[in-house]
């Protein structure tokens, strides 16, 4: 249990941090965060507790939580497919997360993991992007943690 | 029919496709235990990698994306997500 509460503190504490809020049913909340905790042991990484891992980091690496889907689903349905990551408005008791439909493209249509189209403007430095949180930063290579919303190095694309 | 997967849903019964680490994947178990039906439960992520993908197969024939739970009612109407109120009216 002290695992659980370790890790729901963290996320709380990044989510509040980032403008990002966690769910406020606790119980709810702390049977998610026991997921990822699970999901950890079991594949090396957190990978969304509500779909099914392939166990193959690359192949998962959109569904590492929080997922490339959090934020599009915060904006449109106020939480993220399992509703750890809920709106303000949920957050303060004014609407309730319910299930939303799964945004995750079938794994043929997925975006290979190579970026898009890279012009080549002339710029002093690559434009790296969370694909997390659209994070935009230029540097040599992206940051070890996307200062935002917190995700893996390996969760930013080329961006220009 | 064809060769009929193990992981197939019931013809005649109640199959429950979930994920052990999923909320709503629960909250569907409690409900329908709540309502006293009697259930096949198949959690996709316990089984092993070949087991997995044969059982994805199955599921996969209920919804394209793959997310959980799957209710599927007598192999002929499969209800997606945590519906409530559609649970309720299909087997209260």
């Amino acid at each position: 249990m002290a695992k659980i509460d370790e890790l729901y503190d963290r996320l709380d504490r990044e989510a509040r941090e980032s403008g990002y809020n966690l769910n406020p049913d606790r119980e709810f909340t702390r049977e998610l965060v026991d997921g990822l905790i699970v999901n950890t042991e079991r594949y090396g990484y957190p990978s969304c507790p509500c779909r099914l891992a392939s166990g193959d980091r690359d192949r998962d690496m959109d569904i590492i939580c929080p997922c490339d889907y959090r934020d599009p689903d915060l904006n449109e349905y106020g939480s993220c497919y399992c509703a750890l990551y809920v709106s303000g408005e949920i957050a303060a008791g004014k609407a309730e997360a319910g299930s939303i439909p799964e945004r995750r493209p079938p794994e043929e249509e997925r975006a290979p993991k190579a970026a898009g189209k890279v012009p080549g403007v002339g710029l002093s430095h690559p434009v790296w992007r969370c694909s997390v949180c659209g994070y935009l930063c230029a540097r040599d290579d992206p940051p070890e943690r996307c200062p935002i919303c917190k995700v893996d190095r390996d969760r930013f694309r080329r961006f220009m | 029919m064809s060769m009929s997967s193990r992981f197939a849903a019931d013809p005649d019964g109640i199959t429950l496709y979930a994920l052990s680490t999923c909320v709503w994947c629960r909250k569907t178990r409690r409900l329908l235990d709540s309502l006293g039906v009697d259930y096949t439960l198949i959690e996709v992520d316990l089984l092993s990698p070949e087991e997995r993908d044969e059982a994805n197969e199955e599921v996969r024939r209920w919804n394209p994306v793959s997310n959980f739970p799957v209710l599927v009612i007598n192999a002929r109407h499969a209800i997606l997500g945590f519906r409530e109120a559609e649970i309720r009216s299909a087997l209260g």
